[in-house]
Formats: C-alpha cells, structure tokens, sequence
C-alpha cells in the first residue's frame, strides 16, 4: 500500500471572468522513503495539487479527485478536525518564502511548539526540550538562545531551517517542500537540499519536492512527475528522464538546461511552439 | 524601551506648548468677555468693569497674560472659575470621572463589538454578512450624534420607557462620591436598586458615543484582518493543522491589531469630542458639558484649563498606544 495515493485530481478556480481549470486529472503515488519531485514551470499547477492535499486552498477553488488516499485513509471523507489531525502532524508542509512563512509577531521556539501542542501530549518542559533538538537537528546555532528569536531576527536560511523544524516537528510521514531553496542564494540551497535528504534518510518519511528546477530534481528525486500547464506530461525514475525523455515538453525543458545547450544561443520551452500550441488546445478544449 | 519612551515624551513637550497657545488665543478670539456676561442685561459700569479687568489682569498686553498663563501652568495652577469660584482643576477632577465613566463604556461597547464584526466579515467576505455589516457601520459611521442620540431617547426613553432621558443617576439614590466612578460608588453604597439605575443611566448616552468609533474600529478590523488573511504565515498556520479559530483569533488577529490599536487609540479624541455633544444631549455632568457651559459664560480659565487637560488627556493615551504597539509588533521594539 503506497503511502499516498491520488488518482485523477481536478481543481477549478471561480474567477471572473469564469472557472479557471488549474489542475486537469493527475496522479500522484508516494511510497514511504522515496522522494518524488514534481517539476514544471510556472502555473503548472505544481503547488495547487499539493495545497489541495493540505486542504490550503481558498474558497474559490473547486476540488474533485478519484482518490486521495493516505496510508489506505480517504482524505477526503475525513471531517474538518480529523483532517487536520493528519495535516500538520502526519503530513506537514515547508514553503517558498521562508521569512514570509513564519508569523512576524511570534517567536520560532512559540511557532515550532505549537505544532507540538497541537499533535502531542508533551507537558511545556518537554516541548521546550524537543524545539531545541528540532533546531539542533536542523542546524540552527546555540539552539537554545534562539528560541526567543523573531523570524526577522534570523536570515532566509535560518528561517527554512526553522520551517524544516517546524514541519518535522511531529514525525511527519510525509514532508511536501514546495520549491524551499528559491528564495535562496546558491550556497544556502545547496545546505538545505541536503538537510531536507539527511532527514528523509534518517526518518524514513516520503518527501515530495516541488520544483521548477531540474539540477534539484536531478540531485534529490527517486522518481519525477513532470508536469504542464496543469495536466501531467510524463512520470518516470529520475535515471530514465534524464536520459531517454519520452514526453516532448519533458525533452523541452532538459534542452534548456544550461548544460546542454549545443548552439550559440540557450533554447527555451517556447521555442517547441509547435508543441505548447498543440498542448493550449487541448487545455482549452 | 526606554529610549524610545523618552524620544516620545520629549516630543510631548512642543505639542503641549502648542496646546497652551491655542487653548489661551481660542477663547479670546471670541466676542464678549466674561464681564458683560457675568453682569447679564443690567450691564457694567464702564469704570467699575476697568478696575475689575485691571484685577484679573485681562488689560495686560496678550504676550504678557500667555506668559503669566504658562507660569501658572508650570506651577499646577489652572485659575479660579469666574462662575463657581473654585479651582479649575478642582472642577475638571471633580467632572472628570463621569466623562471617562461614559468613554470607557463606550471605548468597550466599540471594540467588544466592532472587533468581532470586523473579523467576521473579513472571514465572510463578500456574503451577506460581510455586506450588512459594513453598510451597517457606514451608516453608524455617517450618523451625526445629535440626532442620532435625539433618536433613541425618543425610541428607548419615551416610547418604550426603557431607560432615563438624563442624568447619572436616579434623584432618590444618594451617597458620597468615593472614586467618582457611578458604577463603583453604586455598588460601593450598597443602596438596592442604586447599580441598575446608574447602568440604565450610562446605557444610551454610551451607545451614541460609541457609534462612530464602533463603525471605524469595525472597518479598519475588517481590512486589517483581510490582508493578513492572505499572508503566508496564515496559511502555515493553517498548514500545521491549527484549528480555523486559532489561526484567526491568534495568528491572524495578531497582526491584524496593529493597525487597528493605533485605529483605537485615535479613537479617543473623537470619544471626546463626541463627550461634548453627548453630555449635552443627555445632561451627563462631565467635562464635555462643563466646557460647552463655560464657552458660552466666557469662562477664560475654565476654557483654556479643561481644553489643556483633554489635549493632555489625548497625548497620553497616544503614548500609551504608542508603547503598546512596540509591545504588539516585535519588529519596531526590536528597532
């Protein structure tokens, strides 16, 4: 039994000037202790799958899914408070904008604790105890003085470090990091991947890793959905999409990979018009 | 903290000078002086009215009696009522109570009721909640107070007979006057019936001066509340299985307050321009009542003592709200 399993996931926004579809009937397994990274560019539909998971969508959007099973459990017949017993605690969730993502008026050692008192039953000596080995574990220097730290106190990599600990806090079975290095430098990216890794290995959790970069992928993900426009192109092992791409979009955007470029100028996915025409079409229709 | 308090209370000092010069020429732009006033139809002989003038220093050049005023000031002396022949600053402790009684009804009426409304319809935005309370508060917004508080006392008082027209309190209930507060004094003389009078006393008055705060404090709530609504951290909250009234109530009403405790501290002055109309109409004897009084006897001194002592009144409370977000917003306590 996988660890989660969504079959034929459909999401429509309300706007305007009338629904918008974001997300047209795609799958998604994940067993424990394998990292699947979902790539594609902008307006995929990457993060939408994922926030309809976590429940975190607003009120204009409109989910329907086939299945959407977590350890065997249909998600979606759960109430509003068993659901949240699972999110947050079995499945958590890391954002983009760290910095952003933690609450200005609140100190890290208050954030990551409320997870705990949500999910567990530790007396506040004990919680205290288990936020600093979380910043510990995380990497966060002299742990305990940083507990009465604000968010604006830290840098971009201590705050991810912080939402690492935070999502992790109780246990995960499932971590979702939706692009957590881009807003990021370089340097910084590279200790966050790896830390992301080193947890995964020692917990054992299922890490899902929404990127837009194929360097991340390459670097993390046992297997890859690739997705377009919010339909999905092609899912493979990580080693087979690499080297023999079946999906035109998917051979698309490893051609404009630096490190493959062949000619004088960088080919980008709009130079494959034939194709993304194509694609619009069917999305429209 | 203390930095910061002391940079703010240093800048107190010029607005309070300022607050002296326009208290001290205001009453004095007007026509009549307190003479021909207090002398009434019968009039003044001219000679007799020189001598007098001469005694309370009105004939001085205007730059001289500012200073003396200022000199006053700095030694706790407000002057003497030409009405009553007490102490300005007698009078104004002795009024003052009630209008703070009637304020901080209606500061609470606004904020128990405005908060709630305002978070409310940000989190039912665009229903028929959301719709009714906002058109609700822009007519409590637009509403002038005097015919709004004319309105009730017609509706509650006359025709239904619910509460009194006037007044703090019954004529039939009488004790001494412990901390001027009529709630706390009622309860305090143990008189039966003395606290329920005092509260339907307190009860329209305080609803119409707490109308247009309410109406603010409910909109900026509201607007408050919808921006934080959207910002990330909400949705970690959310993302760590938070149940929907704590990531509202605490993580999203944190932030939202900032802007809307600066809205409350704001507040206060219109609470207490709105004392003077409402003490008018409900004959509530506080300060709002006191100075409108004196303006028409010309009453120099009371009018410049009860105008500086409000203004002081007012600065206050905006260092306190002041110091309050420092404590609210870690960024700027940190900063």
């Amino acid at each position: 039994m996988p660890l989660l399993e969504i079959r034929n996931l459909k999401v429509e926004f309300e706007t305007a000037s009338g629904p918008f579809k974001a997300l047209d009937g795609v799958d998604y397994t994940v067993d424990s202790g394998e990292v699947l990274a979902i790539v594609g560019e902008s307006g995929s539909g990457k993060s939408v799958a994922m926030l309809a998971l976590m429940g975190l969508l607003p009120d204009t959007a409109t989910v329907t899914v086939d299945k959407m099973e977590f350890e065997g459990r249909d998600i979606t017949k759960l109430s509003a408070t068993d659901r949240r017993q699972v999110i947050g605690k079995d499945i958590s969730m890391i954002f983009q904008e760290p910095i952003a993502s933690l609450n200005p008026c609140f100190t890290v050692g208050f954030q990551i604790g409320e997870a705990l008192k949500v999910h567990t039953d530790l007396s506040s000596s004990d919680r205290s105890r288990r936020v600093i080995e979380l910043l510990e574990a995380v990497g966060i220097p002299e742990p305990k003085g940083r507990l009465s730290s604000f968010p604006h106190q830290m840098s971009g990599g201590q705050c991810q470090r912080v939402m690492i600990a935070m999502a992790i806090a109780c246990q995960p079975k499932l971590l979702i990091a939706d692009e957590p290095t881009t807003a990021l430098d370089v340097t910084i990216q590279k200790q966050i991947l790896d830390l992301l890794l080193k947890l995964q290995e020692e917990s054992g959790m299922g890490l899902i890793m929404i990127t837009h970069d194929m360097g991340v992928v390459a670097e993390t993900a046992d297997r890859v959905v690739v997705q377009y426009q919010g339909r999905q192109m092609e899912e493979s092992d990580v080693l087979t999409l690499f080297e023999s791409p079946k999906h035109p979009y998917t051979k698309a955007l490893l051609s404009a990979l630096p490190e493959n470029a062949t000619g004088d100028r960088l080919p980008t996915v709009s130079d494959f018009r034939e194709f993304l025409e194509s694609e619009a079409k069917k999305v429209s229709a | 903290m203390l930095r910061f308090l002391v940079g703010r209370i240093g800048l107190l000092i010029p607005t309070f000078l300022g607050v002296t010069l326009v208290a001290f020429s205001f009453i004095r732009l007007l026509p009549g002086d307190p003479l021909d006033l207090l002398a009434g139809e019968r009039g003044i002989d001219p000679a007799r009215k020189a001598e007098l003038l001469h005694q309370m220093g009105f004939d001085r050049p205007l730059w001289h009696q500012y200073l003396m005023y200022l000199g006053d000031i700095l030694q706790g002396d407000l002057g003497t009522s030409f009405v009553s022949k007490k102490p300005v600053l007698e009078e104004f402790f002795t009024l003052f109570p009630a209008t703070v009684e009637l304020s901080l009804c209606a500061i609470f009426i606004a904020v128990a009721i405005g908060i709630p409304a305002g978070i409310f319809a940000a989190v039912k935005r665009g229903s028929f909640f959301d719709q009714t309370i906002m058109g609700t508060a822009l007519v409590g917004y637009s509403m002038p107070i005097f015919w709004w508080g004319l309105l009730l006392i017609i509706f509650f008082s006359g025709i239904l007979q619910w509460t009194p027209v006037s007044g703090r309190i019954s004529l039939i209930y009488f004790f001494p006057q412990v901390t001027g507060f009529m709630l706390i004094d009622s309860l305090l003389s143990g008189q039966e019936g003395a606290f329920k009078s005092a509260v339907s006393h307190l009860i329209l008055p305080s609803v119409v001066l707490a109308t247009i705060p309410l109406a603010v404090i409910a909109r900026q709530t509201r607007s408050a509340m919808l921006e934080v609504l959207g910002e990330d951290y909400v949705r970690t909250a959310r993302a760590k299985g938070l149940a929907p009234f704590r990531v509202i109530g605490l993580h999203a009403l944190r932030n939202a307050l900032i802007p809307v405790i600066t809205t409350i501290g704001l507040q206060v002055g219109v609470l207490l321009a709105g004392a003077i109309l409402t003490e008018t109409i409900f004959s509530w004897p506080g300060i709002g009542k006191w100075l409108v009084d004196s303006i028409s006897r010309r009453d120099y001194f009371v009018v410049q003592g009860a105008l500086l002592m409000i203004a002081g009144v007012v600065m206050l409370v905006n260092l306190i709200v002041d110091v309050l977000y420092g404590l609210i917003n870690p960024r700027i306590r940190h900063n």
